[in-house]
């Protein structure tokens, strides 16, 4: 029967659109320089999606869910709040981005993409 | 004993009649016996006591009357019955008032007892005997005594015992009480059996006792009533303590076990998943947060704000030495002095492994004509590989010996005790000192430096001195009539990464040790060879012979036997520049892979592959390396470059291809050919920091390549005022390359510095400059080798300046050769512009000629008359200034005015 037929396909139309939005704003975060990995998981630290392989994805999930920032930073101000973090590590830089239901964790190789930096000798 | 009795007998006596007398020893009675000294054997003598008185009325005063030599007295008997009736009971002589009464003589012997031998101090004697004994008797004794001691003890009187009576002292009571006495007597019974019994059989049984009554009987016990006791009283001590308890169990302990948990995460199924990237949230979410994520991301991307720009400004402060110090120091010089004839170095090489060995190849310093011309002498001498060690600068610890004078030679870098050469005749020449090797890996200081190092004159140096020199015969030698005709000018060993067939094909090489070699001499030919074992496809008869004619000497090793005078080149490339003129003479080539040094981990994995075969030298086996079926490596680069005598570099290729007439195996025509040196190109060398830079030294000047780069060499520096000899890139500064000089100077040059001259120039010797080789030990020690034409081998060390590059060295010459490569780039484009304007500029000119090749003849006549009356004019007034014509006298003067 083409009506059902036609709103589901508006529907699925419909449902698509937003997904689209979340695919082309990962899309840009990553192709930022040096960023090795996108990933959105909810509070719980169960991963929605991401684009590193799963046990990554599994890990740094799970490990973020557990950060007590939130609460560092609401404990002592109670009309204060924590909107973004940035753990700044050897190797690369990892920054979390909460929200009421989910996290956004990027990771990203700071060093190597700066172009400014410690000025040398150019002959 | 006796005197007890005497006594006892006295006092029993005395128990009958008493009479108070105080006389402590004798009391004695009218009616009793007087004692006598029976029982001392001389029942006459009867002790008396004699007062004083009794003495003075007897006039037997002791010491007076009495002496020692007549210790008696003979008293009247008269007298003492006298002293009786005076003194009645009070003499002294009443208790022997008897005796004397019954004494038959009338003179009684008194004599003093002085040793109160008897008792008293005076005795009696009652008899006449007694008294003519006593009197006689003094002589005997002495007599006695004097036969005494004459014969001491001979004789023992033997005296029979006299038998006396017993007299019984009270023990026979205690005998009596403890002997055993039977109380009762004794019963005795006699049983015996029926006469008519005896001797009859008998018969045995077994009975038990129970059973039957009255077999025995039993005394079985009970309580008995007189003996039980009830005790009335108790007598304990009592304590209150809290109650207590006391519990124990025993867990079971079970073997442990491993207890494993597994887990996986918590994850959303796949349609959870899709469900929640479509829910309106997220995208909410993302868009919020994407734009501070973006930021973040930006910001880092922009400027790293952790670093330490004072920490990144300042250089390494750790420098050794002064910063100053930018001299190469003299470390240390090695010379050959056995050896009478003059050498020059033609070829050094560190050992890649043990510190502070080096080798040198020494050939003799003569041209071609003196070398034919001594040729006999020449054969005498043998031409060496010396290897020098740092601690004895006087005798070189081994010496390699080779037919003829060395002009390269190679460390194998897989295995440092195979050594391959290349000789002035066009021979290679391999040596394998696995047999020494301990010898140069344990150099001992102690022997020649412990004595005085002093120099002795050349005569008394006897060849085995301090330490003995090993000569060490070559392994192996390549085929003369196959192999180069001409000097080897230089020779390396393929990486052991790869291997090449006949074709020029490259494989993988599955061996894992270095079995190739390429030389090249200037026979115009470059040579691969293979040291592993040929399969010969064609039986040679002749080398049977060979064999047999010459022997091998016993103590060379046999690891490449089958190479020896049987080797031949794998593949020969002609480097020829055409039918028609002369072929490149190659002088050094470069290929892509180079073992400037030998790396640790280099040694790590052959020593490991070592131990893999099971401790087995990879080249004492060298047939198990053959396999046909290597695949070929597609993709590897089989160009290298060459530099030829006449000052050319070529870069060209080693894979033949198939000439299509003639069929035959032929050499690619050369990429790229250049002419930038004025002389023989002694250098080409890779950087060791770069791949594809090549530095090439000939002549007067030096150049820099960049594979790749076909319009020409990135630098090309100008004549310098001495020749070039040799050169040698800094092993640990990617912009530093050293050069030596014909006039003993050491260029070095440093490309951050300046690029149009070397950074410092420094005297070492004062010849020429062979060879040149710097080597790392460590982070604080480097090395250079620098050898002369004189034969001496100096050794410096190069300053921390010179070995330590500083923080972005490698980038900054990366980025300087990126831009003289854009340079190069930017002058072919501009070439070609040029070329263009100047074809333009050509075609205008020309445009012009045209246009003035159309004016009319008659112009041209008018034109033509116009010019040579100027030109007449022009004449007449020169002439006339140089006056050699005289002027008419008004009109000219009047004109010239």
């Amino acid at each position: 029967m083409p009506g059902p037929a036609l709103s589901r396909v508006h529907g699925l139309f419909l449902s698509l659109v937003p997904s689209l939005e979340v695919e082309e704003t990962l899309e840009r975060l990553q192709s930022q320089k040096g960023v090795q990995g996108i990933m959105v998981a909810n509070t719980e630290g169960i991963p929605i999606k991401s684009t590193m392989d799963d046990p990554t994805t599994a890990r740094y999930a799970k490990l973020t869910c557990n950060l007590k920032a939130r609460s560092t930073v609401h404990t002592s101000d109670p009309q204060n709040d924590f909107t973004f973090l940035r753990i700044r590590s050897k190797k690369n830089e990892i920054m979390v981005a909460p929200d009421k239901d989910y996290f956004l964790i990027v990771i990203q190789n700071p060093t190597e993409s700066a172009t400014l930096w410690a000025p040398s000798v150019i002959t | 004993m006796a005197s007890k009795l005497q006594k006892r007998k006295s006092s029993s006596g005395q128990k009958t009649s008493k009479r108070g007398k105080n006389r402590p020893t004798l009391t004695v009675g009218e009616e009793e016996e007087p004692t006598n000294m029976e029982s001392l054997g001389h029942p006459e003598i009867y002790p008396v006591v004699l007062t004083t008185k009794t003495q003075e009325i007897f006039n037997c005063r002791i010491d007076e009357d009495i002496t020692d030599e007549q210790p008696y007295k003979l008293i009247k008997k008269e007298d003492i019955l006298a002293d009786f009736q005076n003194r009645a009971a009070v003499s002294d002589f009443y208790p022997v008032k008897k005796v004397i009464q019954e004494y038959p003589g009338d003179e009684i012997l008194l004599v003093y007892d002085k040793d109160f031998k008897y008792g008293l101090n005076f005795y009696l004697v009652g008899t006449e005997e007694g008294k003519e004994n006593y009197l006689n008797a003094p002589e005997i004794p002495e007599e006695q005594e004097e036969y005494k001691e004459h014969i001491p003890e001979e004789i023992c009187i033997y005296k029979a015992p006299i038998s006396k009576p017993w007299v019984s002292l009270g023990s026979e009571k205690e005998i009596e009480e403890e002997s055993v006495k039977e109380s009762t007597k004794k019963i005795t019974y006699m049983i015996s059996r029926k006469r008519h019994q005896f001797g009859a059989p008998i018969k045995f049984s077994d009975q038990n006792a129970s059973s039957v009554k009255d077999a025995y009987i039993e005394c079985t016990a009970y309580p008995d009533k007189n003996f039980t006791l009830r005790q009335l009283e108790k007598d304990i001590g009592m304590q209150v303590v809290p109650e207590v308890k006391d519990i124990s169990t025993q867990t079971r302990w079970t073997y442990p076990k491993n207890a494993i948990t597994q887990y996986h995460p918590r994850e959303f199924s796949e349609e959870e998943k899709e469900t929640l990237g479509q829910a309106k949230s997220l995208t909410d979410f993302l868009n919020n947060v994407s734009i501070s994520v973006e930021i973040a991301l930006q910001q880092n991307e922009i400027m790293n704000t952790f670093i330490d720009d004072w920490k990144c400004l300042a250089e390494e402060e750790g420098t050794f030495g002064d910063k100053t110090d930018t001299h190469l120091k003299e470390y240390q010089s090695f010379t050959d002095l056995h050896n009478l004839t003059e050498k020059m170095i033609t070829c050094v090489s560190w050992h890649p492994v043990i510190y502070g060995l080096i080798a040198v190849s020494v050939a003799v310093r003569l041209s071609f004509e003196d070398r034919v011309h001594f040729s006999g002498k020449l054969l005498l001498q043998p031409s060496l590989i010396l290897f020098w060690s740092f601690s004895d600068p006087i005798h070189p610890q081994l010496m390699l010996e080779s037919p003829d004078d060395i002009f390269c030679f190679k460390f194998c870098p897989s295995d440092p005790n195979i050594i391959a050469g290349g000789c002035i005749n066009g021979q290679i020449v391999m040596w394998d000192i696995t047999a020494h090797a301990d010898r140069i890996e344990n150099i001992k200081t102690g022997g020649s430096r412990s004595k005085k190092v002093t120099l002795k004159p050349m005569f008394l140096l006897e060849p085995d001195s301090n330490k003995e020199a090993m000569y060490i015969r070559h392994c192996a030698v390549s085929s003369i009539e196959n192999g180069h005709k001409h000097v080897i000018t230089d020779i390396h060993w393929l990486p052991d990464t790869f291997e090449i067939n006949r074709m020029g094909t490259v494989f993988e090489n599955r061996s894992g040790i270095c079995c190739q070699l390429v030389t090249c001499s200037a026979d115009c030919t470059i040579c691969f060879w293979d040291i592993r074992p040929q399969k010969a496809l064609t039986p040679q008869p002749t080398e049977k012979k060979k064999d047999e004619s010459i022997e091998i000497p016993f103590d060379v090793p046999s690891t490449f036997l089958h190479l020896d005078l049987a080797w031949k080149p794998l593949s020969k490339i002609r480097l020829s520049k055409g039918e028609t003129s002369l072929d490149h003479c190659p002088t050094k080539i470069s290929l892509s892979e180079d073992h400037l040094q030998y790396k640790a981990q280099d040694k790590m994995l052959a020593q490991s592959k070592a131990a893999k075969v099971g401790d087995m030298n990879p080249y004492q086996n060298l047939e198990g390396g053959l396999a046909n079926h290597l695949k070929p490596r597609e993709d590897f680069c089989t160009k290298f470059f060459v530099g030829t005598e006449e000052g050319e570099v070529i870069y060209t290729d080693w894979k033949m291809e198939r000439d299509s007439e003639t069929g035959r195996l032929m050499t690619k025509k050369p990429v790229s050919l250049y002419t930038v040196h004025d002389g023989a190109v002694h250098t080409v060398q890779r950087s060791p920091f770069y791949k594809d830079i090549i530095l090439t030294i000939g002549g007067w000047n030096v150049a820099i390549w960049k594979e790749g780069v076909m319009t020409g060499p990135l630098l090309q520096t100008s004549c310098a005022p001495k020749r070039y000899t040799s050169g040698h890139w800094s092993l640990t500064r990617p912009g530093v390359f050293y050069i030596g000089r014909e006039d003993g100077y050491i260029d070095i040059w440093d490309l951050l510095e300046k690029t149009h001259e070397p950074a410092l120039s420094q005297n070492i010797c004062i010849t020429m400059i062979t060879c040149i080789k710097p080597w790392t030990f460590s982070a604080k020690q480097q090395f250079i080798a620098v050898a002369d034409y004189y034969g001496t081998l100096h050794i410096l060390e190069i300053p921390w300046t010179l070995s330590h590059p500083s923080a972005n060295e490698v980038l900054s010459m990366n980025y300087y050769f990126e831009r003289e490569v854009k340079h190069l780039e930017y002058v072919d484009q501009r070439k070609k512009i040029r070329e263009q304007e100047k074809k333009e500029m050509q075609l205008e000119m020309e445009k012009k000629k045209a246009k003035t090749y159309q004016k009319s003849k008659e112009q041209l006549e008018a034109e033509l008359k116009m010019d040579y009356e100027s030109y007449l004019e022009l004449e007449r007034s020169i002439l006339v200034n140089l006056g050699l014509i005289k002027v008419s006298e008004k009109v000219s003067y009047m004109e010239m005015m």
